[in-house]
């Protein structure tokens, strides 16, 4: 009866994605994985950092990462920052504003708000619009005022949409590649996950450690637990 | 209460559930007592300095900050040596012999290379920073003032290696900060050579 | 060292005897009912939740900045810079929705075993107190972290007030400090959350506790054990409350914190119900989310609020509804015609009615936090509405049934014979 319950608190959310549009994919990242961590951290630095500033992450909490402070600061750090400043970015959301028509935001928890599945879509349905300010347009974010800025890694792709025959029901994407980028489609996928799997590490470095506390607590309370209840068991004895 | 039977079992299982709870206890406490140490944020500010010294005059002082306090860097002349050779029955501890210098600093000059002198400038008394008091502000200092340094505050006096005169309010020499020489022209204030 | 301790305590006993005496009134010689069961825990745990919200919070306190730029990146610098800030932070915001779950549990057994009934009333309406204080603590304190939800949610509720006839503008401004949600809102949150809500917690929780003992528990039979007393003065169903009680809730205890440890270690955003996702959005003023919703424990009384339409081009219709809904808990004693205390020796009519309101409770409470379109339109029997705002009336039609018919289907319903004894 609970699963039931259960189960048709998630009916709507069904409905409701299919509403929304682009069905999202699954980003299959190992939040443990710190090779693809420091491949996704090098992605960051050298291709958002430039618009986008993530000014609650410090460089050297990339130590995380099994990096050493020599080694962030000799292939991450690109200004004049120290290695114990945070990633903050030039550009202001001012300018920003002007240039791109919207301030690009800060992305230092965007693992949070947006969640892995968006993101690993959103950075891989990027395409050609001729009608667009930048060129360019979004599948999982319409209209977005970001341009493609890995499109040298992926290449430029069209997107054609077409409608649900009877007007319900999702609508039919069909995908084209214009140019082709430095990586092939598989490489542009393990890019933009590890990418994303970095995202979600900078959204909550602590999540790793937490976890790992997590389970020594409750070992604890087990504990605490066996002894807590044989004393109570014992006092109750008196009670008839 | 010494006639009646003492229930062990029921003692021990008080006992036992009393050390299970404090320790659940104590794992609560520390995370909290945990958190006034100080932040990446307050270690981050409090991070070593790097000082260009290679455009430093002879006689010449600089002033930078590190730790939110105010270190000198000055560069010494030949004069200014024999001056604090001079001064070695001014002071109150011409040895350095109490602990406000690292090892390197605890010599005649009180610096690594005697040419350049670190110090933090804070005066030993009550804190206030001292000022700069070349040889030749005679007038001020007196005729046999040799240089160095007179905080504003109480009058403390120190040479040019930092020592702190005799009958001075201030009781010990100027601190000497970790620091090393990155290049020639290079200071780290805040680290010792050794890797810390 | 043990006698020492012993001359040290019979010294300050001397002194202030009040303190053994009151150990003794409220714990040691404090004869509850033996048959307190599972719902007999969540007072207790309530307590608990109280001071770990106070602990959490006062530790936050050191390192949060309640100034509208940079309230949001202190939170992000007590979860990354702060030595074991992330851990306060997640205690923090796991407690606050721990502390709903528990008082609903609660208040929930009043319900079931009519704890409200007399000479229980001003109990109740103490506790009504604390509900409505608790709720307007988790609303300013949900502002403080500055995100989008934090922002767009203060908005909406101060604009409630803003719908009141007349005088509602002049109060929203009065509220806010400003004409929209801003520096001033949020400074002012920050001090009643962090003391001045805290300290009328306090003095309610006392207050409620003090009159709980004065007249003594309830029980799961509804039998007041206080008619039956032995030779020794004692009542013949009661134990003392320490130890027994005091064991028993040292074991509800560790239970209840090895689930809200379990919550807060592994999944402390909860799916975005304990931490919304759009919360780690800083607030911008401008643009305001697609989907705002309350957070989880006020969904119920917002598909309340917005299950009723305009009327005379005002929106007050709803906050009235929204309001009577809650207030209506105060009038519960009065309102509950039955003889008889506890469900287990009321007739079917009761446990019907509260079978439907638990029901009713939670699919309100689901369908606040979903936007109105979650269940589609209807056909053109019901004009095409959306079917989510008709459920949510229909809904909101059977929470008030529950209350405005009470006084006649508890006068009407079969009960059967109370005890004179507790049972198991």
């Amino acid at each position: 009866m609970k699963k039931l319950l259960l189960s048709l608190l998630f009916v709507p959310l069904f409905a409701w994605a299919a509403e929304r549009g682009y069905r999202l994919e699954r980003a299959l990242i190992d939040t443990k994985d710190l090779l693809s961590l420091q491949a996704g951290a090098k992605t960051f630095v050298n291709y958002c950092l430039n618009c986008h500033g993530a000014q609650y992450m410090r460089y050297n909490r990339l130590t995380d990462l099994g990096l050493t402070e020599a080694q962030i600061r000799d292939n991450l750090v690109f200004t004049d920052a120290k290695v114990g400043d945070t990633m903050k970015v030039a550009l202001t959301p001012k300018d920003g504003k002007t240039m791109f028509g919207a301030a690009p935001p800060d992305l230092s928890v965007i693992g949070r708000s947006r969640g892995a599945d968006w993101l690993y879509t959103y950075m891989r349905t990027f395409y050609r619009d001729a009608k667009s300010p930048t060129g360019w347009n979004n599948a999982a974010f319409p209209q977005v005022a970001m341009p493609h800025a890995l499109w040298t890694l992926q290449g430029e792709r069209a997107l054609e949409i077409v409608p649900a025959k009877d007007g319900h029901g999702p609508a039919t994407y069909k995908w084209s590649q214009l140019s082709a980028g430095t990586q092939d489609a598989l490489q542009y996928d393990t890019t933009i996950r590890d990418l994303v799997n970095y995202l979600v590490y900078m959204g909550e470095p602590a999540a790793s450690r937490r976890k790992q506390i997590g389970v020594v607590v409750l070992l604890a309370l087990g504990i605490l637990f066996v002894f807590a209840y044989a004393l109570k068991k014992e006092y109750w004895k008196d009670v008839k | 209460m010494s006639e009646d039977k003492i229930d062990h079992t029921r003692r021990n299982l008080i006992a036992a559930t009393a050390a299970a709870g404090s320790a659940v206890a104590v794992g609560v406490a520390l995370p909290f007592a945990w958190s006034w140490w100080p932040s990446e944020r307050a270690k981050a500010a409090g991070a070593p300095v790097e000082a260009d010294i290679s455009a430093l005059a002879p006689g010449e002082l600089s002033v930078l900050e590190w730790q939110g306090k105010p270190v000198w860097i000055m560069r010494r002349t030949k004069e200014m040596l024999a001056a604090v050779r001079k001064s070695d029955d001014r002071v109150t501890d011409p040895k350095s012999e109490v602990p406000v210098q690292p090892e390197y600093a605890q010599n005649e000059y009180r610096s690594i290379k005697p040419e350049f002198l670190v110090l933090v400038g804070i005066c030993t008394h009550l804190g206030c920073s001292p000022q700069s008091m070349p040889a030749e502000a005679k007038a001020e200092m007196g005729a046999d003032w040799l240089g160095g340094f007179l905080c504003p505050c109480h009058g403390s006096k120190f040479d040019l290696a930092g020592r702190v005169y005799k009958g001075a309010p201030a009781p010990i020499n100027l601190e000497v900060p970790p620091h090393t020489y990155l290049s020639e022209g290079k200071l780290l204030i805040g680290e010792d050579k050794k890797g810390s | 060292m043990a006698s020492r301790l012993m001359a040290l305590w019979d010294w300050f006993d001397a002194r202030m005897p009040s303190v053994a005496e009151e150990f003794r009134k409220h714990m040691a010689e404090y004869y509850a009912p033996k048959n307190f069961n599972f719902w007999y825990f969540f007072g207790a745990l309530s307590i608990l939740v109280l001071v770990i919200q106070i602990v959490s919070g006062i530790f936050l306190t050191m390192h949060y900045k309640p100034d509208a730029a940079s309230a949001f990146g202190s939170v992000e610098y007590i979860m990354r810079d702060v030595p074991g800030g992330w851990l306060i932070r997640y205690i923090h915001s796991t407690g606050g929705s721990a502390f709903f779950i528990v008082v609903y549990l609660h208040m929930f057994r009043a319900l079931l075993y009519g704890s409200y009934k007399q000479p229980r009333e001003l109990i109740w309406i103490f506790g009504v107190l604390i509900y409505l204080t608790l709720m307007a603590e988790a609303f300013m304190g949900y502002l403080l972290p500055w995100g989008q939800m934090s922002y767009w949610g203060a908005q909406v509720i101060v604009n409630l007030f803003a719908a009141v006839p007349f005088i509602g503008p002049d109060l929203a401004l009065w509220i806010r400090g400003d004409y929209v949600v801003g520096d001033a809102t949020l400074n002012r949150f920050f001090a009643l959350h962090v003391i001045a809500i805290p300290l009328v917690l306090l003095g309610l929780v006392a207050a409620h506790i003090l009159a709980l003992h004065d007249v003594g528990s309830n029980n799961p039979d509804g039998v007041e054990i206080k008619k039956l007393k032995g030779p020794d003065g004692h009542p013949l169903d009661g134990i003392p409350f320490h130890p027994y009680y005091t064991v028993k809730d040292i074991v509800g205890a560790v239970v209840f914190l090895a689930l809200f440890c379990f919550v807060l270690f592994f999944v402390p955003e909860m799916g975005g119900y304990f931490l919304e996702y759009n919360n780690f959005i800083p607030a911008d003023p401008l643009k305001t989310p697609q989907h705002i919703a309350p957070v989880w424990y006020f969904t119920p009384y917002y598909s309340i609020l917005r299950a009723v339409p305009p009327l005379f081009n005002s929106q007050f219709p709803g906050v009235l509804v929204m309001g009577v809904a809650t207030l209506i808990l105060f009038f519960l004693p009065w309102l509950d015609r039955s003889p008889v205390k506890s469900i287990r020796y009321r007739g079917l009519l009761f446990k019907s009615a509260v079978a439907i309101f638990v029901i009713t409770f939670l699919v309100l409470g689901y369908l606040g936090t979903e936007p109105v379109t979650v269940w589609g339109q209807a056909g053109a029997w019901l004009g095409h509405a959306d079917r989510a705002t008709v459920a949510a009336r229909v809904f909101t039609a059977l929470y008030f049934a529950f209350f405005v018919l009470m006084p006649w289907y508890t006068a009407i319903d079969k009960t059967t014979p109370v005890p004179e004894r507790v049972t198991t």
